[in-house]
Order: structure tokens, then sequence, then C-alpha cells
């Protein structure tokens, strides 16, 4: 009788959150290939978004988390590091005569942010400030599949009755669905340096893969040493078991 | 009873500062009843996750800086600079989870078993002490990253002492070390978040006392009195809690190792803003069913009280249960109020992360209700007038035929 009364009343808590669900977009789900336990980045995938970072986004927004020498897990040299570190301008100082200065950038320094705070962000932009992008994806619920989707979901013209101001955008992914950033990305919006094909998915699936690796550097090595210390573990709990049972052997029989 | 040494040095020293013989008397003499099953290995996980707790912690602490404005850049330094720091502290925010997952299951199983009764009381005490501290240390913990949750899940409870007539307002100026919650906050915040854990250790320590006084309970909730029914807590106990221990780390590890944040709030990836308020301030999952209690009620102060209230009401749980039969194997009826309790609880937990409106607050209302129903009308009723079933002399006897 008491588990009839629990399956009823479990299947009850299950259909609850069904019955209250809250109108939602549901958002284009996309196969990350640094998703499940032997998810890895992919090398080519985030050189080209960080190619788009550095002729798209970063007019906007900043990456301050990243150091240059980073950059290493995308597969470049330190050698190519260091000449791209020198094209920045980094402020720097003081020196002995209590002046800042201007020299390049080291691999230890950090991306270079377009604005120098929030607030000269704020001014520039009208009030709605674009946010770092340092670790986007894991600050948003389901952050990589919401990104693409929002990236990838700009409508030219809202649906009628829907008043927009100008200036705003529609995108049904966002909150409230009116957006201040203009669609960043569009069909062949770059020139990929190897020659890919610059389509809107594919150029919203590189930055978003590029903003996941920013956001998680470390998921590589994360899940490299989980499947270790994991096999590991199991290795050692299945001795741990034959253990107990032949001890405890001695006082059941 | 003082089994001597063989090694001198040993004796000698035992002679005079009694470490060892204490240490053989309570890790591997001790006499445990044999019938233990594994709800009982959540005591001992509970002690070794306080202890990787400590130890992450303080090793966090070499890199962690208490500064509103360094805070978040120092965990995100760990994070990205740190050797291995990714671990460290994945290690530690996951592991406040499983503290918890651990510390609810060895309540439950206390519950279950009825180890609250006499002669345990104070026994269980100690441990409600220790959840208490718990869960301050796991709120103060929580607000340290100053991430968006951080900010203003510390605005949210530090702002329930202002529900205290009077002197309220006085007493969240006093917390906050300001009119706002500020640098001084954090590090006040910080200072007690590393204090409070050793001072769990000591308490620790006495329920470990308390504990060894009578012995543990068991799935019986019979006294033992044969010799027969209790076996020495080594080799039987300790390779049993080793192979804990294996089944834990293998859940711990799963958790750290491929779904780090799935237990966290992504709004925390974002640094403290005083000027911008999250659309939902909720706190961790192990918080929710007090949280849901606490919003279940309309008046602050009233809110406050049932909160605390449901969490004091533990420590009169030996005398509100007045049925001296331990466990529930032998009481059918209070076996099935057990399970419509936990089931309860657990819904408490799935509105408490739900805004209070509409069916959700009526759901905790009746919710909220029914945890103190359980405590302050069920339970003492029962013990008068439930017919609990025979119960055996001693554990290899089966209570459910009278020859044997």
């Amino acid at each position: 009788m008491i588990k009839k009364f629990f399956f009823i009343i479990f299947s009850f808590f299950f259909l609850i959150p069904n019955l209250f669900a809250e109108e939602a977009m549901s958002l284009k789900k996309q196969n990350w290939s640094f998703e499940g336990i032997f998810g890895r980045y992919d090398n080519s995938t985030l050189q080209r978004g960080l190619q788009i970072y550095q002729e798209v986004c970063s007019a906007c927004h900043g990456m301050k988390r990243l150091r240059f020498r980073e950059l290493r897990d995308l597969g470049f040299t330190d050698g190519q590091i260091k000449i791209y570190a020198e094209t920045f301008e980094i402020l720097d100082g003081p020196n002995e005569l209590g002046e800042m200065f201007l020299r390049p950038g080291e691999p230890s320094d950090t991306f270079v942010s377009p604005y120098k705070n929030k607030e000269e962000a704020k001014a520039a932009f009208g009030g709605a400030y674009p946010p770092d992008l340092s670790l986007l994806t894991k600050a948003i619920k389901n952050g990589p599949n919401y990104i693409y989707s929002l990236l990838t979901g700009y409508e030219e013209s809202p649906p009628k009755g829907f008043e927009l101001t100008d200036g705003l955008y529609y995108n049904p992914y966002y909150d409230g669905k009116v957006i201040a950033m203009p669609p960043p990305l569009y069909d062949n919006a770059i020139e990929y340096i190897d020659g890919t094909n610059a389509s809107l998915d594919q150029l919203s699936y590189d930055i978003v893969h590029f903003l996941n690796w920013a956001a998680e550097p470390k998921l590589q090595q994360r899940k490299s040493l989980g499947l270790k210390v994991l096999l590991f573990l199991i290795v050692l709990t299945l001795l741990l078991y034959v253990t107990m049972k032949e001890i405890w052997s001695r006082i059941e029989k | 009873m003082t089994k001597k040494f063989k090694n001198k040095t040993l004796a000698w020293l035992d002679y005079r500062l009694p470490i060892f013989s204490v240490l053989r008397e309570a890790l591997v003499d001790h006499p445990t009843p044999r019938n233990l099953n594994y709800w009982w290995n959540f005591g001992s996980l509970a002690g070794i996750t306080l202890v990787i707790m400590i130890v992450s912690g303080l090793l966090l602490s070499m890199h962690y800086v208490a500064h509103v404005d360094l805070a978040f850049d120092s965990v995100e330094h760990i994070m990205r600079d740190v050797n291995y720091g990714w671990l460290l502290r994945y290690i530690h925010s996951v592991g406040s989870s499983m503290f918890f997952l651990i510390v609810y299951i060895h309540i439950s199983r206390g519950l279950y078993y009825g180890s609250y009764k006499s002669p345990r009381e104070v026994l269980w005490w100690l441990g409600i002490i220790i959840f208490f501290l718990m869960i301050i240390t796991a709120f103060l913990g929580y607000t340290l990253p100053w991430g968006q949750m951080s900010f203003w899940g510390a605005t949210v409870i530090t702002n329930l002492f202002s529900a205290i007539p009077l002197i309220g307002d006085n007493i969240v100026t006093w917390l906050w070390g300001g009119f706002s919650i500020d640098n001084p906050t954090l590090n006040r915040f910080y200072s007690l978040h590393f204090l409070i854990p050793f001072i769990i250790v000591g308490v620790v320590f006495l329920h470990i006392v308390a504990l060894h006084k009578f012995g543990s309970n068991n799935p019986t909730g019979i006294d033992l009195t044969l010799k027969q029914e209790k076996i020495p807590f080594h080799p039987y106990y300790t390779v049993k809690d080793f192979f804990g221990y294996g089944v834990f780390f293998i859940i711990f590890g799963i958790f750290v190792f491929f779904l780090p944040n799935l237990l966290g709030h992504p709004e925390n990836y974002i640094p403290a803003d005083p000027f911008v308020t999250p659309e939902h301030i909720i706190p961790e999952w192990y918080f929710l069913p007090f949280y849901a209690i606490l919003r279940a009620i309309p008046f602050k102060l009233l809110g406050v009280l049932a909160m605390l209230g449901s969490i004091l009401i533990l420590f009169v749980l030996p005398w509100l249960d007045t049925c001296k039969v331990r466990s529930c194997r032998f009481r059918p009826i209070y076996k099935q109020f057990y399970w419509i309790f936990i089931f309860n609880f657990i819904v408490l937990g799935w509105v408490g992360s739900k805004v209070p409106e509409g069916h959700y607050l009526i759901i905790s209302r009746i919710c909220t209700a029914y945890y103190f129903t359980h405590f302050l009308i069920i339970l003492p009723i029962l013990g008068m007038f439930e017919k609990t079933l025979p119960v055996p002399l001693n554990i290899f006897k089966n209570p459910k035929t009278k020859k044997n």
C-alpha cells in the first residue's frame, strides 16, 4: 500500500514542473566537442574563434582575464604569441620619472579591453555596456547553446504589434526580446585565414567554442585527469570491496 | 583494560600521555554492533569530508584575497594561474554540496532508526550543533568569491536580522561593519569562515566521545547486552568505512571533474554589483527547504522564527517522540509517516527554488505546516497509540516469529 502511495505522490511530483512550465524559447543545441567525459577543444576552431574575437567582438568587448601566453593552448608557438602580443600597446608604469608609459605587449599581459572601465563603456553605449567576455559562457545557464542561439537568432523584422525603439534589435532568445547589441555576425562577416567558409552558423559555432575555452581553459586537463582518477578509484573501490568481504567472512560463517 | 604496548618507547610515552591507548580504544578495539548496515557509513564519510574541506580550504586561503576589489579576481587567478588551483576550488565548492548531502543522509538515518532517543540525546544535540555550524560556515563561504549571488545572498540573509524588533537595524549594521555590505563585511566573513570549521572539529570530537559512551545505535534499535553482538571496530568497520570512502570519492570525482558547476549558480561568475539585483536570489540547494519555510510566512519576523524553529525543534525531538521503541523496523505506522516527512522535506526544497507566488506559495505553506505538524502533533500522539511490533531480545533473534 505504501509503495502505491509513493508511486502516486512521486509521479505527481514529476508532473508538477510541467504543469507550471514557464514559456521559454528552447535553445538551438549544438554538438560541442568539449562536452562529455572525453570532451576536448578543437585547435583550428579555437584559432578561428580568436580571429572572430579579434576582428569583430574586441571592438566593444574586453577579455581581461585572458593572458596572451594562454594562447599556447590554441596551438600557437611561443614565438607567434610574442609577435601577437607585441601588436598591442599596454599602459605601464610609473617609470623612474613617475610617469605612465606605453610599451608593446608581452606574453604575460592580459588582453586589452576596448574601454578603460565600465563607466567609459557605459557612456559610449548610452548606458548598456558590453560585458567582458572572459567568463561569459559560465555566467549564463546553458551558456554555449544560449550564446549560439543569440548570435544566430536575430530577426530583421519583429512580429506584428511588437514596438521596437530605434537603435535596438529584436532577438527572441534575449531576455525581454530586445537587445542593444547590433547583430555582430552575419554570413562572410570576416574572411577566415584558413579559408573556411564563414557562414553565420560557422562563425557562431567558432566564437562560442573560443569563448568557452576562455571561460574554462583547464577543461581538457580536468577531464583527462578525471578519467584517470575515476579509473583508479573504481579499481581501488573494487579491491576494498573484496577485502571487506574477505575480512567479514571471518565472522559471517 | 589497558593492554601494554610491546614497543618500550611507546609504552613509556603512553604511560605518561595516554593518547595511543585512547586512540586504540576508539579506533581499534571499540566494540561495535555487528549488524550495522551501510547507512552507518555516513558518519565517517562526514568526517572525511570535513577533513577534505579543511585541507582544500587551507590551500585556497593561501591564494585568495579577501577584498571587494580583488576577491573575484583572486578566485579566477586560482582557476587559471595556480597549479591545480581549478582542482582545489572545484573540490572545495563541490565538497560543500557533498558534505550537506552526506549530513542530510546521516540525520535521516538517525531519524529512521531512532538514534536520538535515550540515552543518546546529547549525542543528537551535538550533531544538530554541528549541522547549525555547517550552515553558517557554508553561507559565509559562499559570499567569499564575491560574485553576484555571493553579494545578494549575503544581503538577503544579513537583512533577516533586521526583523528583530527595536534593535534589528542596529544588529544588521553591526554585522556588516558599516552601513552597507562592503569590505569590512567580506573581511569578517572570511575570518569566521576560516574559524568555524575548527570549532566544528571540536564539536565532532565531543560527538564521538558521546557516541562511544553508549556505542552506536543499530538497525534493530535495541540495547545490545550480549558479547557476541559486538565486534571490534578494526578491522571490520575500518575496512567497511574505507569501502564507503571509495564509493563516495567516485561520486565526488564525477562532480569535480565532469560536472563542477552543476550545483552552483551561473550568476556567481558575474562579479558582485551592488547596483544590479539578480532576477532571482536563490541560495545553494542545501538551504532550499529552510529558505522555503522562511518565505512561506508573510511576516518577516515570523518567517525567520519559523526557519530557526525548524532546526531548533530537533533539539527537543527526543522528548517529542514519546515511543520507547527506537527503530522504524518495529514501528509500522511511524515508518509511513517517516517517508512522508522525507518527501515533504524534498518538496520544500523544490518550492524553495521557485518564486513564492501562486501554486508555489500554497505548496510551501502546506509543506511548512506539515513539517511542524510532524514533530509537534504526529510524533507525540503516535508514541501513545501506535502498536509496535514485538522487539527481539538480541540481534540474533527474528522478531517476527515468537520461536527461536
